[in-house]
């Protein structure tokens, strides 16, 4: 990995000066080439970067470090606020219109940003809170464009609306309006083709679906991997056409994404969605403050820790028993099956070592490799072949027993040998660390600076 | 074919131009606004070059590369700094000599790149390329994952009039590349163009499936020439040197293809790439036509980069 954690960067700057309780012009200096170093790396653009360095410098120097602070985090702390005062600390929600009236949400943006994924991950997000949608196919140029989102629209449940490539982008949408008005859907979704800001014509495209029906949303995709580029796109698509808000596409990969710093800061528009994966349900809620973390490769730890809680909020009841199992050591495997099955839930394990500070940790990067998910499918099969009252009480297996997991696992007898040991030792430093679990929402403060 | 020519030429030069006029205006306010080399200038320099993407790594290096040709060679004036730092730039992004044996071999082409950066796309230019060129080419459509990738790949193929091997969708894309494997010897094929379902370099699985994919074409194909290229999006920014780095890791790779040069986008995160990977662009993606893809030329890309002389004479590139 190429980047190494502002943190760890902070960190080496800073260790010869720990005892000082103000921060110095010098302190701030140094501190803040490493912020712009980092922001830099993630793709901020560089006037965006200039303007936010230095009013963190105003805003640094002269203060004092907070008790139990050092002053690299003291640092860090006052760019964190500084960064999500621009992005902004709400979340914001797409705005329809009031009660069963149709919403049209047209989506725009450059070649290969994801807009046709986006709109039927849009529609479903859409569906789950009990609105009719219809997909309206308007991209008449790409080849199989109409196709793919008639697939993806199956998939989803969704109806598309479609006339062929044989027609006018504007004469499909207000088609499309017609019929959803005539059906009943509340929600219409345009698939727009994707083009270059710099090209007239197609720009003018969408002006003019936007001059002959009524667009109420204007949503621009945005690809998370953007570069320096991200703010002429961002201006272009804005003053052209009018853009409402942003969907930042492939956050799922391992970009700090700071076009969304770049997109927010110029063009004021809120992000509304991040899309985090392949599937038709990969599309969150836009947390600002999380961005800011990721952006300065603080990780995401609060979107793991909602996340935890929202499938935990699931059964809160078993939660609570989990943690008490946990705190008295008394994780059987059964719990661990269950556990696995949450982790699923979640994403996979990959999904969730994603949204730790990555580099924060060394090895963080290792450990994704080390433990993948097919290791975890042949973990789960040595649990299975168990019976419930080895699951319940691990202390039964012998070495009899042992011999029969294996096979029923189809491992050797080796990994069960080995699989059982580390259950124990977690086991063990499950006693150890009491509070670990539990608690949510009330750490949150706690989780912002994780060193 | 000429006014369709031009066409393309007009295009690459628009593209080229407005790189060039946010470069090349940094670039001349820099060494016009400045008397002497002093430390202002230098950072003034680094701000211009990370604004084109070249990133953090790569713009200190060709610094420092250029502050030690300075010292060596007694250069004072900010202006002489600009041929110096043009050839430094060109120098680094030469594509070698045997870069495009591959066209005229017995060779296999391994397209492997992230989600929507124009792989799809960029397979079926390169299938008109080089049936322009007589050579018999076949396409394996490998992309079962992403919906009706097929039909767009089968939408290309028919305009190059090259024939395609393919898959249902969600069936394994190995058993294709096998497939297409087997076809294309019993066809006498000269190019087998493979295109791949666009995956996130940090997806272990999917890095898996590629790797697998690559074991196959090794096995049943070990006499033609390989040719692996990575995609990369013209618009993204430092990402694009983690995505090549990942790629790297699942099979040799020979080369870039650098798509969406048309924009606005600077495409300086090639030169971070070929500056740490040493990986050299093949062919740029300059619009969404047949004719819409360029072999590569370093010292065309860098001159259009920084030197607005060259404006005039885009027309030059010669067609492939």
């Amino acid at each position: 990995m190429a980047f190494e954690s502002l943190t760890d960067k902070l960190q080496n700057v800073f260790k010869n000066l720990r005892s000082k309780g103000r921060l110095t012009q010098d302190d701030v200096r140094a501190a803040l080439k490493e912020v712009r170093m980092a922001l830099l790396e993630a793709d901020v653009n560089f006037r965006v970067v200039k303007q936010f360095v230095k009013s963190v410098e105003e805003r640094a120097i002269g203060q004092d470090v907070m008790n139990g602070l050092n002053p690299g985090q003291m640092v860090i702390k006052i760019v964190n606020e500084e960064m999500t005062a621009l992005m902004g600390s709400e979340t914001t929600e797409i705005a329809l219109q009031p009660g069963k009236a149709l919403t049209v949400i047209l989506l725009c943006g450059l070649q290969g940003a994801g807009k046709t994924t986006a709109a039927a991950k849009l529609a479903g997000k859409f569906q789950q809170k009990g609105k009719k949608v219809l997909l309206a196919a308007c991209d008449v140029y790409r080849p199989a464009a109409i196709e793919q989102l008639q697939r993806n629209g199956e998939k989803q449940g969704t109806e598309v609306f479609s006339m062929g490539t044989g027609h006018k982008p504007v004469n499909i949408a207000r088609a499309a309006v017609e019929h959803a008005g005539k059906n009943g859907c509340n929600i219409l979704i345009l698939d727009t083709a994707g083009r270059l800001h710099i090209d007239e014509e197609m720009m003018a495209e969408l002006s003019e679906i936007k001059e002959n029906v009524t667009v109420h949303q204007t949503l621009l995709v945005v690809d998370a991997m953007t570069g320096q580029d991200a703010v002429n796109v961002a201006r272009e698509f804005d003053e052209k056409v009018g853009v409402d808000g942003v969907i930042l596409s492939k956050m799922d990969g391992d970009t700090r994404g700071g076009a969304a710093l770049s997109i927010k800061a110029v063009t004021g528009k809120p992000i509304l969605y991040v899309s985090v994966g392949e599937k038709l349900s990969d599309l969150e809620q836009f947390y600002p403050d999380r961005m800011a973390s990721r952006i300065l490769g603080m990780g995401d730890v609060l979107t793991l820790i909602d996340k935890v809680s929202a499938n935990l909020d699931i059964d809160a009841d078993r939660e609570k028993e989990m943690a008490a199992k946990m705190k008295k050591g008394k994780f059987d495997f059964d719990d661990y099956l269950e556990s696995m099955k949450q982790m699923r839930n979640m994403g996979g394990l990959s999904g969730i070592l994603g949204m730790f500070p990555g580099r924060a940790v060394p090895g963080m990067g290792d450990l994704e490799s080390m433990v993948d998910e097919k290791q975890l499918a042949r973990t789960e099969a040595i649990v299975l072949s168990m019976t419930p009252q080895e699951r319940r009480n691990p202390k039964l297996l012998n070495p009899s027993r042992k011999h029969r997991i294996a096979r029923g696992a189809g491992v050797d007898i080796s990994t069960v040998n080995r699989f059982i040991k580390q259950f124990e030792q977690s086991q063990k430093m499950m006693k150890q660390l009491p509070g670990m679990l539990g608690s949510k929402g009330g750490r949150k403060g706690k989780f912002r600076f994780p060193f | 074919m000429s006014e369709e020519k031009r066409g393309f030429f007009a295009r690459l030069r628009d593209g080229l131009s407005k790189t060039r006029a946010n470069i090349v205006h940094g670039i001349d306010s820099v060494f016009s606004g400045f008397s002497s080399i002093d430390e202002a200038f230098y950072e003034e320099l680094e701000e211009v070059l990370i604004m084109g993407d070249l990133g953090v790594g790569a713009t200190e290096e060709i610094l420092d590369r250029l502050r030690r040709q300075v010292k060596e060679q007694g250069i004072r004036k900010p202006e002489d700094c600009r041929q110096l730092l043009t050839d430094s730039i060109k120098e680094q992004m030469h594509v070698g000599e045997t870069a495009y044996d591959f066209e005229q071999e017995q060779s296999v082409v391994f397209v492997i790149g992230v989600n929507g950066v124009g792989k799809t796309t960029s397979v079926g230019k390169l299938a008109g390329m080089l049936k322009a060129q007589g050579r018999r080419v076949l396409i394996a459509a490998a992309d079962t994952f992403r919906a009706a990738a097929g039909e767009q790949l089968s939408e290309w193929a028919n305009r190059a009039g090259v024939d395609v091997i393919g898959g249902r969708e969600g069936s394994d894309p190995s058993s294709v590349i096998f497939d297409a494997v087997n076809a294309a010897k019993a066809r006498h094929i000269d190019v087998l163009l493979c295109d791949t379902a666009g995956r996130l370099h940090n997806k272990k699985n999917l890095m898996e499936e590629l790797k697998k994919m690559n074991r196959i074409l090794d096995r049943e194909f070990p006499g033609a020439h390989r040719e692996n290229l990575v995609v990369l999006d013209g618009t993204t920014g430092q990402n694009a040197l983690v995505q090549a780095r990942e790629f790297a890791k699942v099979t040799d790779l020979t080369g870039i293809i650098l798509t969406k040069m048309d924009g606005t986008a600077k495409g300086g995160i090639a030169v971070a790439v070929q500056s740490e990977l040493g990986i050299p662009v093949k062919y740029i993606g300059v619009g969404e036509r047949m004719e819409d893809l360029q072999k590569f030329d370093a010292d065309q890309f860098v001159n259009a980069l920084f030197d607005r002389k060259e404006e005039e004479e885009g027309g030059r590139i010669e067609e492939p």
